[in-house]
């Protein structure tokens, strides 16, 4: 009797007890934060003018909207969805601020509406996708358009500019002497709140769940629909607050602001380990994703790269990412102690 | 999981491949990092004044930029500098001002811009300036306090003067002209178009504008609208059309018309745009700016700025090589001259 007892969590222990630093390391998103880790070291060898304080000021600023906008993204491609059109609602928001600011309201006040636009868009997608049924490429595509229409609709070919200079100088400034622009306070709230909300809550679990099985998920007693809405509003939200940073920033509110930022979103949450087919991901792997493609840039800038060349290699890495998590997966089966596993279950994970 | 599905030996051998390109890129890459800048560092270092200049159009790939650019190449070989070109792939504003910043951390001598925004990159410029980079606007200017001059294409007195010129050379002056436009409110368009008629009152008295018709810009429209004039006056002479959609739909109307060789048509146009055009005679000369010429100035002036012969001041005077010597006109603008006239013997040397 006892052997049968003892039998039986030998081999579960075999299967899946692996050593808790290989747990914690061999995971695609150490594995970004280590070449994003390899990538800064070898700019400040090779790249002059790399290793200033200020390379790290001007990053922070330019990769700050994207490092915004992954975060409600990251969540909605861990349900499987996904939502092209947060790079129009950051023109809508910022079309919304300049218009309103003209109209004589002051900035937080503008802001304020911005922000609620831009929570309404996203309930609009929410609301196509999660009550209409419709899938969340097809409608945020059509919503991509909609909401770009109307920034430039609104405001025309013209921009608005005369922001006032204390906002703009708020937008860039930095935190005392430390060369880390303010921006990032907000940033770093944001993080956490999403951060403990994905990876400490029920319904955290639920976007995961979401993502591995909606009809599993469902019938667990995760409220599907009312947790994919929940998450277009919130990027809805946070991209009109990027949208209201951006035009700041720029001291300029323009209807084709941030053209095609989405996709520069996309490829950092899925660069940073987030399966598109949903399911599978974590905040710090998509964080290190948006600063290695912002560090990448910045560097082969610095070494005089043009731009085209530039987007070979992020593109590149990109295509690799996906490849690597294939071949990672291959890769771990061929280990003489996953050899047991027929279903592959285990190793797809990986 | 691809590999987990297929698992043949063809995968694998893909997967290994990829693997090695994805080293050899990385290295690649670090290894032009590691090249580049040197040959800039040097050009910098070698006389006392920081002559390395960049070029940062709206975007890089587009013809009329690289011509420009390469002009800026030719004054900066003349005297010495380094020149780089830098752009994003997208003309945009956010995309510029990541540039000015690199070009600020590596404390280039002069940027040489081209604005996609005259407010947006503004903040980056001013960062550039307090680091000591002399900044010049080509082809689309900033605001006046970004940068310290404007290297202006052309004015829209000379714009109106060489067109009617032209028309006035292709008709004998005298007859029936009429204008062909942008849109019913383009101002730069219609500030022109007054100008045109002052310049044909005062003193061209034997030519009449029978009308001003307004192809929007719209190829397919500007065609109609070229077809319909040609219609409403039997007796017409000749088509002005400062706008480039514009003169290169009535020229396509007139090369296949009857129309071809007995009405005459100028205005502003692209060589490349009208090079079959004027090759086959339906249209004699046209007119635009010189964007070679455009460039080639802006590097004069950003080495007068550098070594300080110039600030930016109204009426400071510096020489730009084979143009000559140039003024410094109010707001810092610098105005290029009349717009270069395109005909049978020199298109060929252009490509934008």
């Amino acid at each position: 009797m006892s052997n049968t007892v003892t039998a039986a969590p030998t081999r579960v222990y075999r299967d899946y007890g692996q050593p808790y630093w290989r747990r914690a390391l061999v995971t695609r998103e150490s594995g970004i934060i280590a070449l994003f880790v390899i990538v800064v070291l070898a700019a400040i060898v090779w790249v002059p003018y790399f290793d200033q304080p200020i390379t790290m000021t001007f990053l922070l600023l330019d990769v700050a909207p994207i490092l915004l906008i992954a975060l409600p993204m990251t969540l909605i491609i861990i349900t499987g969805e996904i939502d092209l059109s947060v790079a129009s609602v950051v023109g809508l928001s910022s079309v919304l601020l300049g218009t309103l600011h003209q109209a004589g309201l002051p900035i937080p006040l503008a802001a304020l509406v911005a922000i609620l636009a831009g929570a309404l868009g996203g309930a609009l997608n929410g609301f196509l996708v999660t009550v209409v049924g419709l899938p969340s490429l097809a409608v945020t595509i059509g919503t991509l358009a909609l909401y770009r229409g109307l920034a430039v609709g609104l405001l025309g070919t013209t921009a608005v500019t005369d922001f006032d200079p204390f906002w703009t100088s708020l937008a860039k400034s930095k935190i005392g002497d430390t060369g880390v622009p303010s921006i990032m306070i907000p940033f770093v709230i944001l993080l956490i709140v999403f951060a403990v909300v994905l990876h400490f809550t029920s319904f955290g679990r639920g976007v995961y769940a979401i993502g591995q099985s909606s009809e599993a998920a469902s019938f667990s007693g995760v409220k599907v629909q009312r947790t994919k809405f929940i998450l277009f509003v919130l990027a809805g939200a946070v991209a009109a607050f990027a949208g209201i940073y951006y035009t700041l920033r720029y001291g300029s509110a323009r209807g084709d602001n941030a053209t095609g930022l989405e996709l520069q979103v996309i490829a950092a949450v899925l660069l940073g380990g987030v399966s598109i087919f949903g399911g599978r991901g974590a905040l710090h792997g998509v964080i290190a994703g948006v600063l290695l493609i912002g560090v990448l840039g910045s560097a082969l800038r610095l070494a005089n790269v043009t731009s085209d060349v530039i987007n070979i290699i992020t593109g590149t890495l990109l295509v690799l990412s996906v490849v690597s998590t294939s071949f990672l997966a291959w890769l771990h089966k061929k280990q003489p102690r996953n050899r047991g596993i027929k279903d592959g279950s285990h190793a797809a994970k990986a | 999981m691809l590999f987990h599905q297929f698992g043949t030996r063809t995968a694998r051998a893909g997967a290994i491949a990829a693997v090695f390109v994805s080293i050899a890129l990385v290295a690649t890459g670090c290894s032009s990092d590691s090249g580049t800048p040197a040959a800039s560092d040097g050009g910098s270092g070698s006389s006392d004044a920081n002559l390395s200049i960049t070029f940062l159009p709206k975007n890089l790939g587009n013809a009329y930029f690289e011509t420009s650019d390469k002009g800026g190449e030719k004054a900066i070989k003349e005297f010495g500098g380094s020149y780089a070109e830098v752009g994003p792939s997208e003309a945009t504003p956010d995309a510029q001002v990541s540039y000015i910043n690199t070009l600020t951390q590596q404390g280039v001598g002069a940027i040489v811009v081209s604005a996609n925004d005259p407010k947006a990159i503004g903040g980056a410029l001013n960062d550039a300036r307090d680091a000591g980079v002399k900044v010049v606007t080509y082809d689309s200017d900033t605001d006046v306090e970004y940068r310290d001059v404007f290297i202006n294409q052309a004015d829209s007195a000379g714009i109106a003067k060489v067109q009617v010129g032209l028309i006035a050379d292709q008709i004998g002056d005298a007859g029936e002209v009429a204008i062909l436009s942008a849109s019913a409110n383009a101002t730069n368009q219609n500030a022109w178009i007054e100008l045109m008629k002052k310049e044909i009152a005062d003193n061209h008295p034997d030519i009449t504008v029978v009308e001003t018709v307004y192809g929007d810009d719209d190829d397919q429209t500007s065609f109609d609208k070229t077809a319909a004039l040609l219609q409403t006056h039997p007796n017409l002479k000749g088509i002005i059309s400062p706008t480039t959609v514009g003169i290169a739909a009535a020229a396509r109307y007139l090369q296949t018309s009857e129309y071809k060789g007995k009405v005459a048509l100028t205005g502003l146009g692209t060589p490349n745009q009208m090079r079959d055009y004027v090759n086959d005679g339906t249209v004699t000369a046209f007119a635009l700016w010189n964007p070679a010429d455009l460039g080639y100035l802006a590097s004069y002036a950003a080495k007068a700025l550098i070594e300080g012969t110039i600030t930016g001041a109204e009426g400071d005077t510096f020489d730009a090589g084979d143009l000559g010597s140039y003024t410094v006109g109010a707001d810092g603008v610098v105005l290029l001259g009349d717009p270069y006239e395109f005909n049978k013997d020199n298109i060929a040397d252009f490509d934008f």
